[in-house]
């Protein structure tokens, strides 16, 4: 039972999912008990095929027991680096589901079936895309999760959310094609789509790794990859998309779908290329370095401009993306740039949850979707207040949250690597995102009017054509229970995450296996 | 800028990009090529061993049904699963139950098939055509094993007649013979008996999507046999999706979500 | 120019044709300001990509992967036992070595099967790709009336304007 627990953290969505089709459209209050079973079957699945890479070292599944000759059937490879995403996907997945148990208004109820199937497909396309070991397979796996990604974006009842998902639609596809299209060139200059044959080859045969083909299969394979993460300037779909959908798809298409794609470009660089190929290119370390560091500049200053809440968060994943980028980029010949970045993977999920959920408070059970509407709002509720402040203070990176961790890696790497620009970039960011966030705790906490009770006037002006549970009076009463526990769950798991960083490294650290070769071609 | 003079930019780098690395692929038509007859470095060809091989492990002559609904079943599986997604996110997106909500809808015409006398050419061309290709899909559901074709190919098929049937008369012929129901509830079954096929070997101890252990409950002598007819039985499942999900979306489209008037 | 062409252009001819294709589906995507033709776009590029997938399983002289007198293959696998899926005739295969070339001469009279079933996956994929961005592209046309995208943008920023 135990080593089949890779395909059960699939199929146990899945399964979830064809169970509300069959069942769901006519009895509704069954949609959530099944989708949260299937997603705690599958925690507990990641779970334990995560302890069993951990202590054991990276293991194969391979599907439909075809093992030899390596590649004719398709394998699911877990080691220390998935296991930990694996994990953290699901618990966003959980915690995501449990602030949906209320639906936003009641023009939302006739599809609460197709939003909880799609919300458990794009679990398994995530899952998928993070267990599988093979090049094609990935492809599918990016797609089943971009078009129920498409799906959740446009459920919403927004005016402008059908337009955001059809750019995100061009845009992912467009995306993903270029990937497909790397693994094509790379299929037909070496043969094998299995991503530890490539490796192999690219390592053992001079030929074929230094062939063009080969050179414009990673670039290819990076711009598709690039843009499903919206690295800047590939990002113009990612405000728009995420915030104009409904709150409950954007607590999860925030935290997971960016983060994802940039474990696949961790991947790709590691596993299918080879560290030693990719930094042997001298000075695409540098330019991409360069690139991060303005999508950081450009993102946080772009924060900075916005006057919604959610906007406002976008623009910060992007200048996150440009931490990751930048910090698996770095030429740092002691990896500390990509243990960093795959770090910062775990905790931006954390703090992203974590705020967009509050967000998604602020928008479903206040109304509220400005910075200047927020007066106040921290003595009417003050638990959801709690977890801002530890996302906010993550964001900015103070210990012992972990964003202060993931900013101390990757300087580190920064510093090892010789590019100061990244880490001037990193500590310009934090400042920014301190004045950014104090200044919605000022006025949060004490209010643009002195008086408690004018506050609840200007909430009238800004009900703009999103349904708002529209109310004379805002009686000062805190997020109920269902959207509370997950945002104090994230927040809680933003500190411990911060805590146990040194565990968690060691274990990132154990899946880059440095050689003591790279280390002295590095230099 | 002018979205026309950044797309042509964009295109000359991008076709000079890709065409740089045309620069060493093998000919057109080279039997020796990397993907044909692998690489020195890499294990052994995959392609060579598909065609050497796999009629011995499976006793299926098509190659092409073979890989797919065998060594790499795992993609298919959710190439199904990626048809039926898109099919719930047409429903999300466009399904309105209830109130009309104001959509223009087409005014509804007499059946031709169920008794308008004036259409009576176009309702009885109907009626001897779908059968035919009805039972033209189910052949090529079945013998995709021999020849190309397969579930996909046959479920498009099988989803064709009954469009044609709303094409011919009204949406409402074609619901009636293939309610919202029906299709929701084939549609999860479709996809319910291609995993099925693959969580019985891994009650049976052995890994997912493992056809070879299934040899007892489908009662054949030897492996072989077993991967060839649950090879049958996932592509049954997978037209049974692709049927229901390429007419749902017809049905979803033409009406605009309300399921009623269409084309 | 001709030998250019002869040496350059005509023996990856299939590459060429998909990079023009693939450029002419981008070029639309980005360019036309109907959605409907920038889908149009977006599928004539994922066309040009299923179409250098499958020429490049390619051979000369070969014919379809379907195995035609299949009887003489089933006498290679000679002991027809449960393990018959590792036939003992053949050496077991080393992963380090050249493949064997004795065995591919009858194979090459068959096409590569593997680019063929990628390509079953992605035109699937595309067609399911292209069923919602009708379905969004409906919608749109339900809520503003038009679906020229510089008259969206306006509408869009009115709606904004007017909060």
């Amino acid at each position: 039972m135990l080593e089949q627990l890779p395909a059960v953290i699939l199929l146990a969505p899945l399964f979830g999912a064809l169970l509300i089709s069959l069942f769901g459209l006519r009895e509704r209050r069954a949609c959530f008990p099944v989708a949260f079973a299937s997603l705690l079957i599958a925690l507990a699945s990641a779970i334990g095929a995560g302890t069993r890479a951990f202590t054991g070292g990276a293991y194969d599944y391979f599907i439909g027991g075809w093992e030899e000759p390596l590649g004719i059937g398709i394998v699911l490879r877990v080691d220390s680096l998935n296991g930990l995403l694996l994990i953290a996907i699901a618990v966003v997945a959980v915690l995501a589901l449990i602030f949906t148990i209320r639906p936003s208004s009641e023009k939302d109820e006739g599809k609460t079936a197709y939003f909880y199937i799609l919300f458990l497909l794009l679990c398994v396309g995530l899952f998928g895309i993070t267990i599988t070991g093979d090049a094609f397979n990935l492809f599918v796996l990016i797609e089943v999760s971009a078009l129920t990604s498409y799906g959740l974006v446009a459920i919403g009842s927004s005016r402008r959310c059908k337009m955001a998902a059809f750019h995100y639609l061009l845009m992912g596809t467009v995306g993903a094609s270029f990937y497909l299209l790397g693994v094509g060139y790379l299929y037909l200059k070496t043969g094998s789509l299995n991503i530890q044959d490539i490796n192999t080859i690219l390592a053992t045969n001079a030929v074929v790794s230094e062939s063009p083909g080969v050179t414009t299969a990673f670039i290819l394979i990076l711009v598709g990859i690039w843009i499903k993460m919206a690295f800047f300037p590939l990002y113009g779909w990612l405000p728009n998309a995420y915030s104009y959908c409904p709150s409950g798809s954007a607590c999860l298409l925030a935290p997971l779908m960016t983060k994802v794609s940039v474990y696949v470009m961790i991947r790709v660089m590691l596993s299918i290329f080879g560290l030693e190929w990719v930094f042997g290119h001298p000075g695409w370390s540098d330019l991409v370095v360069w690139l991060a560091v303005i999508a950081i500049l450009a993102g946080s200053i772009m924060a900075l401009a916005q006057r919604e809440i959610k906007r406002m968060l976008c623009y910060l994943i992007v200048a996150e993306i440009g931490y990751m980028v930048g910090g698996a980029w770095l030429n740092d010949p002691n990896l500390w740039g990509l243990t960093g970045a795959f770090y910062h993977i775990l905790a931006d999920a954390m703090m992203t949850l974590c705020l967009f959920l509050t967000a998604g408070i602020f928008f479903k059970y206040r109304g509220i979707s400005e910075i200047a509407d927020l007066d106040g709002i921290f003595k009417k509720m003050p638990l959801t207040s709690i977890g801002f402040v530890i996302g906010a203070l993550a964001m900015i990176g103070v210990p012992p949250t972990c964003g202060f961790f993931s900013k101390f890696y990757l300087i580190r790497g920064g510093i090892e690597g010789g590019q100061w620009e990244y880490v001037a970039a990193l500590l310009i960011s934090s400042l920014v995102n301190a004045v950014l966030f104090f200044r919605i705790f000022e006025i949060a906490y004490f209010g643009k009017k002195p008086a408690e009770g004018h506050d609840h006037e200007h909430n009238h002006e800004h009900e703009h054509e999103h349904e708002a549970p529209a109310q004379t009076v805002l009686p000062a009463r805190e997020a109920p229970l269902s959207a509370l526990i997950p945002l104090l769950a994230a927040a809680a798991l933003i500190l411990l995450v911060g805590i146990f960083n040194g565990q968690i490294v060691e274990l990132i650290r154990v899946a880059f296996e440095i050689p003591s070769t790279v280390v002295s071609n590095l230099r | 800028m002018n979205p026309k003079i950044f797309a042509s930019i964009a295109v000359v780098i991008t076709g000079l990009v890709l065409l740089y690395g045309v620069s060493d692929f093998p000919t057109f038509g080279d039997p020796r090529s990397p993907a044909n007859s692998g690489v020195e470095g890499g294990a052994p060809s995959t392609s060579l061993y598909y065609i050497n091989e796999s009629y011995s492990a499976t006793k299926v002559p098509n190659l092409v049904t073979s890989v797919l609904a065998d060594y790499r079943s795992y993609d298919t599986m959710f190439e199904t699963v990626v048809v039926f997604a898109a099919g719930m996110a047409i429903f999300a997106i466009l399904r309105c139950v209830g109130k009309d909500d104001g959509a223009v809808v087409a005014p509804q015409r007499k059946s031709s098939i169920d008794g308008d006398h004036n259409r009576i050419i176009v309702g009885m061309t109907c009626r001897l055509a779908v059968p035919v290709v009805q039972i033209f899909a189910l052949y090529v559901i079945a013998h995709g094993h021999y020849s190309p074709g397969g579930g996909f190919q046959g479920g498009v098929m099988l989803g064709a007649s009954f469009i044609l049937i709303a094409l011919a008369g009204n949406l409402e012929d074609a619901l009636s013979r293939l309610s919202e129901r029906s299709y929701m509830a084939l549609a999860a079954l479709g996809i319910l008996i291609y995993a099925g096929f693959g969580v019985l070997p891994q009650v049976l101890g052995k890994n997912f999507l493992d056809y070879g252990a299934l040899q007892k409950i489908l009662l054949t002598d030897g492996p072989e046999m077993a991967r060839s007819h649950s090879m049958l039985g996932v592509e049954i499942g997978v037209a049974l999706t692709v049927m229901s999900i390429m007419f749902a979306i017809f049905a979803n489209l033409s009406s605009r979500g309300t399921l009623k008037g269409g084309l | 120019m001709v030998e250019f062409f002869l040496n350059t252009v005509k023996p990856h001819f299939n590459f060429w044709v998909y990079v023009i294709l693939m450029m002419v589906g981008l070029w639309s995507l980005i360019a036309k300001n109907n959605l409907i033709k920038k889908m149009m776009g977006l599928a004539i590029f994922q066309t040009a990509i299923i179409l250098f997938y499958v020429s490049l399983g390619v051979k000369d002289g070969a014919t379809i992967p379907v195995l035609e007198h299949y009887g003489d293959y089933a006498e290679k696998a000679e002991p027809a036992g449960p393990d018959a899926s590792k036939p003992a005739s053949k050496p077991a295969p080393n992963p380090a070595s050249m493949p064997a070339p004795a065995a591919s001469n009858p194979a090459d009279a068959f096409a590569n099967p593997v680019p063929h079933v990628l390509m079953l996956t992605a035109i699937v994929v595309g067609v399911a790709t292209l069923g919602v961005a009708l379905a969004l592209c409906e919608m749109i046309f339900k809520e503003f009336d038009t679906l020229e995208e510089d008259e969206l943008l306006r509408k869009i920023k009115a709606l904004h304007d007017d909060a």
